[in-house]
């Protein structure tokens, strides 16, 4: 690994921590313009309770020390202090309950829309300018276009209310499979449209025609020199898909009941359970940045030329 | 014919053959064949070719015309609720109309002869007319994506422009923010605006004209203004400064023209190509965002419609009203769609250099 890549490496985790600090001290801050503080929407409480209330959370304390001691919590314990609205728990240890499930969502999900966004971007690349190829673009700029929302929506309503092929609820394992689907479907569309590009290219290098004109079978051109090196700027893709999928999988477990972070988040969007909102939201957002990170440091590894100024 | 002449190489006499005047076939040759064009007229040639993108733009523009003209003259308003008349006892008739059917009122009027608008796509469990909360709907996506994306414009060309014009310490500064901005979840941090903002502003727009824009709407727009803007500043950042090295900005500079002429007399129309494309693009994505808010129930307030929160309704009744989550569906599809391939076809048209 060259100096340039190792400094290229550091600079990059400088500003993912900068960007997770910021993530961190916004929410924080945010939080607390809420006009009134999170007891507002609570039923009339007699002042005394209040500022019971307010003690027991450390609200009354000066806005700075609240902030050092939310930051030291979710540093050194990982503690993001109790549910408001759920009497009793922490907002960790709801997190980490839906987290099973919006993981095993998320990951199948990723991992079919890659595939298939392979395949298929790889295929119309090398039958480039056939009908097939403009079927599969067709279909991929379609699914690039349409929320994930509404793709879900009208799939609950095509397979699980009028075909009734699957159930509609998503807390059974059949019942994962429609948001599974919904949820890869961008991501696919994306891999798509990347792979045939980037492939496009790949054919075009003077090691392809080399590869063929000292006889290499078609299909090792295409798998052991072509693919290869046509799948290096899908990497880059990585990071922006899994932030779809973290913020898509919102909406997609609201649609389909997945009993999964999403829900909680949401319902607790609508609650007005603010620690809920800053925990989860700094938990995905944290999720985010390391896996672009990764994603872009993977980049930078592989293919050592490519210059990020 | 040549000047030099074998037989008398030291005479300097002229030829007179190469004075003769220019035949008509000669003349032919300096005629213009075209008109001169402008980068304008150019990429509107650009665009007009592209079949894909020029269909979009017939879409779009029926979309939008509809959404402003229609309104106007339809009868029934978006938050009407049909069966619900003042001193009446509310006729529940109205509620859950499939489409091109009538409530008990008017069904009589209509046994009476009289002709009753139809309700298109059948009213909602309130007894609001769908097809006008559709276009209501239609309007806010539009307006949203469009004004959204004027505060990227705005906000993203300002800072793009000092950064690239200013460089050095400024530029760098300005950018590792910008980094910050770029790596930050945009979606989550926008829901974390919007659960806010919706609470904090409603407070302080009480009483002010903004009130009737609803706090959810103005949060919107503040939302996309605070993370929208850096990939507008990136693109505008990266034009200046190769535009800031060509031959006739030095010259306006040797001349003594200072920042301001030159980013406004020379800059900014040179930017005007990347500018246009990149706040086409930035429409769709606006749009796809509100919507997305509106279906978490974070957009825009309560009567008022819009497409994502209407999505959003229909799943309650899925299995007898499918037809209302089907509509809005399409119509947002729709509209996200051609946006994308017009702005696609403006991007070939207006910045072909890009394009290779």
């Amino acid at each position: 690994m060259s100096s340039k890549t190792t400094s290229y490496i550091i600079k990059r985790i400088i500003l993912a921590l900068v960007t997770i600090w910021v993530v961190m001290t916004v929410t924080f801050f945010v939080m607390h313009f809420i006009p009134g503080g999170p007891f507002t929407s609570e039923k009339a409480v007699s002042p005394s309770v209040q500022a019971a209330m307010e003690a027991k959370y450390g609200l009354d304390k000066p806005l700075l020390q609240q902030y050092a001691t939310y930051m030291k919590g979710i540093i050194t314990q990982f503690d993001f202090g109790p549910s408001i609205k759920q009497k009793g728990r922490q907002v960790v240890d709801i997190i980490f309950d839906g987290f099973r499930t919006s993981f095993k969502l998320g990951v199948l999900a990723a991992a079919w829309g890659a595939m298939a966004g392979v395949v298929l971007g790889a295929v119309a690349a090398l039958k480039r300018n056939t009908v097939i190829d403009r079927i599969i673009m067709v279909i991929a700029t379609a699914f690039i276009s349409m929320p994930g929302f509404i793709v879900g929506s009208l799939m609950l309503l095509v397979f699980a209310v009028q075909l009734r092929w699957v159930p509609a609820n998503g807390s059974t394992a059949a019942g994962l499979i429609l948001p599974v689907i919904a949820l890869g479907l961008s991501p696919m569309a994306n891999i798509t449209r990347l792979t045939r590009s980037s492939m496009l290219d790949v054919l075009g290098q003077d090691y392809i025609r080399t590869a063929k004109a000292k006889g290499v079978s078609g299909t090792k051109t295409i798998f052991g020199h072509a693919l290869k090196n046509a799948l290096i700027p899908v990497i880059t893709y990585i990071g922006p898909m899994l932030a779809y999928i973290v913020t898509g999988s919102l909406v997609i477990e609201q649609i389909f009941a997945v009993p999964g972070i999403g829900r909680y988040f949401v319902s607790s969007i609508i609650n007005r359970d603010y620690p809920m909102v800053m925990g989860t939201t700094i938990i995905l957002a944290v999720l985010i940045v390391i896996m672009n990170l990764i994603s872009d440091i993977l980049y930078k590894v592989v293919d050592p030329r490519i210059d990020f100024q | 014919m040549s000047m030099f002449d074998k037989n008398r190489p030291f005479s300097l006499q002229v030829n007179m053959d190469n004075f003769l005047p220019a035949s008509d076939e000669e003349k032919e040759y300096m005629v213009q064949m075209r008109p001169s064009t402008t980068f304008f007229k150019d990429g509107m040639r650009r665009l007009l070719k592209n079949k894909v993108a020029t269909v979009s733009a017939i879409v779009i523009i029926i979309i939008a015309l509809a959404a402003i003209f229609v309104p106007m003259f339809w009868p029934y308003g978006y938050e009407q609720q049909l069966g619900n008349k003042p001193g009446q006892a509310v006729d529940a008739s109205y509620g859950n109309l499939k489409p091109f059917q009538y409530g008990k009122t008017e069904q009589e009027l209509m046994a009476d002869g009289e002709v009753i608008f139809p309700h298109i796509f059948g009213t909602d469990a309130l007894g609001r007319d769908y097809f006008i909360r559709i276009i209501y709907g239609t309007r806010v996506s539009l307006g949203v994506g469009f004004f959204a994306s004027i505060i990227v414009l705005i906000i993203g060309f300002i800072v793009g422009s000092i950064s690239g014009y200013a460089g050095g310490k400024v530029d760098i500064i300005i950018m590792r923010v910008v980094d910050v901005f770029y790596s930050l979840p945009d979606m989550l941090m926008i829901i974390l605006l919007s659960v806010v903002l919706k609470d904090a502003l409603a407070a302080a727009i009480k009483g002010t004209f903004l009130e009737s824009l609803g706090s959810n709407m103005i949060s919107l727009f503040i939302v996309f203004g605070v993370l929208y803007w850096v990939s507008m500043a990136r693109q505008i950042r990266g034009q200046i400064l190769s535009l800031k090295e060509q031959e006739y900005v030095l010259a306006a500079r040797t001349a003594g023209a200072k920042g301001k002429w030159i980013i406004m007399k020379h800059l900014f129309p040179n930017c005007i190509g990347i500018i246009v494309v990149y706040t086409a693009l930035q429409i769709p994505s606006a749009i796809f965002t509100e919507s997305y808010l509106s279906f978490l129930g974070l957009g825009v307030n309560a009567p008022m419609p819009s497409l994502g929160s209407l999505a959003s309704d229909a799943l309650n009744g899925l299995s007898s009203y499918g037809y209302r989550l089907v509509i809005p569906a399409v119509v947002i599809s729709l509209i996200v769609l051609s946006l994308n391939l017009f702005g696609d076809g403006l991007r070939d048209a207006f910045d072909p250099k890009l394009n290779n």
